[in-house]
């Protein structure tokens, strides 16, 4: 009964992202991707969704990445900004010894191996096969788990009630959420807010690609430059990587 | 065996320290659900957790009546596993206790979910990677466990398999606690934690806080509803509770020691033993000393251990000692930052590289109270209904 509701609502739900993927290829085919699925293809493990982020290019202050998620996926601040959920923050990294600083986006890392899955009590927590870490909305108890796993503090938990959410953007008091990597954007053949924001109006410091694919233009700079993973030494694998730490 | 048939149980009788317990437990349990709907119904903006304590007053006193659960059924075990007759008149309080003190801890970690309306998904999906998840199965199944182990004791057809049974608890509850401390244990992610110290750690805190719990609970029964308690049985338990803290008091000093070697974990041991203000002050005074130090003296020293007032003081520091250390363990694990870049500093709007502070609200404390008050109400109505309690504890053998 209800899978035969869920095939239904897959199908109509498959119907319209069908027709936004046609009205976005017939106006912005720019961000379209190799591996983008097609509308109501499933998912799959061909295509491992990342980033690569060159700290070299990112300016200190510039926080246009944090405004455009905020923007796009409806973060608001209540002036709590202890209690305040945030999907992406800069952070300021000083080296203590020469005083060099560097300043750079921290976001979910959306790990191959991610500790919020694992703890996660109710499966709400988890990996999409294309690598993308979600929270699915309905199972998650508002444990918080996930949130004392995480490595990045990438996770945040809703403490108030919220008003103005955006369709594509569900979130819930006493649900836990955190970079949905724009989900919503990829499906339909785009690409992360964070990543245009920078692109669009700041450095270029952003690049979105399939990191499975060795022509993607991500693949290739991975290939040709050092890059690292926050905390690589936990053996998470984050498929977001940083060039110039 | 024998012994214990002659034991004659009772219900305890209605008297007005029985209504009294009985309407204080229940006024502080309703304090305690109106805080929950408080707190689900405006967020929990309303509590001192935030995002980056997210743990706070309600899992510090859900944490200490889970722990003191598997601890208090110790004293049964005593009894049928390892065959010490003069703990057998105390098996069945034993059980009864910690059951309740179990389901005043599940209580309150429930009511403190985000959403405790979807209580029936957490029953129903299961990620078996999860700890969470398999102490959902360790919590149900010591709850039908010792609820056998109880029928077994209180059926005298039955007696006959309680050692059985009774073995089966006391896995079951080393099983549990060792869930209960690798909660902790597993979190790769935080420097205070991620290390299998916290699984014998906490069955050591167990070990102490159960009897503690058990000890006080104890004597209040015995005192309000007038039976005899005798001496030999209270020094056994007190000279026990004594082993049992400093078997705790092992396992902390082997905790903090391993971090202090690795250089990598100096920053934490820092924040906990030395810079971290009101969670220095809980470890060193309230764990430590307090909570450790001066039970031993009272339990040990052959001039205080004469006194029973002593031995009941001890069982209460002991007590708040726990609760001081589950807080340390709680709030202070979550309160030292989170590195991101070992050896860099992180300064960002999100508080990367900084201390977080903690003050704990009303409802959180109402909530948490509220737990303890429940387990106190079970106790109290399950004396009341069942035969829980030997008529007399005056010992005969003397």
């Amino acid at each position: 009964m209800s899978d035969n509701d869920n095939i239904a609502r897959r199908k109509i739900l498959g119907g319209i992202a069908g027709m936004a993927g046609v009205s976005l290829a017939s106006g912005v085919t720019l961000f379209s991707f190799a591996g983008a699925k097609e509308p109501g293809d499933a998912v799959t493990s061909k295509v491992r969704w990342g980033m690569l982020i060159d700290a070299g290019k990112c300016a200190d202050g510039c926080d246009a990445c944090v405004t455009a998620c905020f923007k796009e996926n409806g973060i608001g601040s209540t002036g709590r900004p202890e209690s305040d959920p945030q999907w992406i923050r800069k952070v300021e990294v000083r080296d203590p010894k020469s005083g060099a600083t560097k300043s750079l986006p921290v976001m979910c890392q959306h790990c191959a191996e991610p500790p919020c899955v694992d703890v996660c009590p109710t499966g709400a927590s988890f990996k999409r096969e294309d690598g993308i870490v979600l929270v699915d909305k309905h199972t998650c108890i508002g444990c918080r788990y996930c949130i004392m796993a995480c490595p990045y503090k990438a996770r945040s938990f809703v403490h108030e009630e919220i008003t103005d959410q955006k369709t594509h953007a569900p979130r819930g008091k006493g649900t836990v959420e955190g970079c949905t990597l724009c989900v919503h954007r990829i499906d339909a053949g785009g690409t992360p807010a964070c990543v245009e924001a920078c692109n669009d109006t700041s450095g270029g410091a952003m690049l979105f690609g399939n990191l499975n694919d060795p022509m993607s233009e991500i693949s290739k700079r991975v290939a040709k430059y050092n890059t690292r993973q926050i905390r690589a030494d936990l053996r998470l694998d984050p498929g977001i990587r940083y060039r110039g730490l | 065996m024998a012994a214990g048939s002659k034991i004659t149980y009772q219900e305890i009788n209605a008297s007005p320290g029985f209504y009294l317990g009985l309407g204080i437990a229940g006024l502080v349990a309703l304090t305690g659900l109106a805080a929950a709907y408080f707190m689900e119904s405006n967020g929990h903006h309303v509590t001192g957790m935030n995002n980056q304590i997210v743990w706070g007053a309600p899992h510090v006193f859900a944490i200490f009546l889970i722990v003191a659960a598997s601890g208090a059924l110790n004293v049964a075990s005593i009894g049928s596993v390892f065959g010490r007759t003069a703990y057998k008149p105390l098996a069945r309080l034993s059980g009864l206790l910690a059951i309740a003190l179990l389901v005043g801890g599940l209580a309150v970690l429930v009511l403190d979910l985000g959403r405790p309306d979807r209580l029936i998904v957490a029953m129903t999906k299961y990620n078996f990677k999860s700890i969470f998840a398999w102490n959902i199965f360790l919590y149900s199944g010591f709850i039908a466990v010792a609820g056998v182990y109880l029928w077994m004791m209180l059926e005298r057809r039955m007696n006959k398999y309680s050692g059985a049974v009774g073995l089966v608890a006391f896995v079951w509850r080393l099983c549990l606690t060792t869930g209960t401390g690798l909660i902790f244990g597993f979190l790769v992610a935080r420097q205070a934690y991620d290390a299998a110290v916290f699984a014998p750690l906490f069955i050591a805190l167990s070990f102490a806080l159960g009897l503690a719990v058990f000890l006080l609970v104890l004597a209040a029964t015995c005192a309000l509803d007038n039976r005899p308690l005798g001496d030999d049985i209270v020094r056994k338990l007190g000279r026990l509770l004594g082993v049992f803290v400093a078997a705790l008091l092992y396992f902390v000093a082997v905790q903090h020691l391993t971090n202090i070697y690795a250089t990598e974990h100096h920053g934490v041991e820092r924040f906990i033993l030395l810079e971290g203000g009101v969670i220095t002050a809980l470890f060193w005074i309230g764990q430590i000393i307090l909570g450790g130090l001066l039970p031993l003296v009272l339990l040990f020293h052959p001039a205080l251990n004469k006194a029973r007032s002593n031995l009941y003081l001890a069982a209460a520091l002991v007590v708040l000692g726990g609760l001081a250390q589950l807080y340390v363990i709680i709030i202070g694990g979550q309160a030292f930052p989170l590195v991101l870049f070992p050896g860099m500093e992180e300064k960002s709007s999100f508080f990367d590289g900084v201390v977080s502070t903690y003050s704990p609200s009303f409802p959180e404390i109402a909530l948490g109270l509220g737990g303890i008050a429940i387990a106190g109400l079970i106790v109290i109505v399950g004396l009341k209904v069942l035969r829980f309690l030997p008529a007399s504890l005056q010992g005969e053998r003397r």
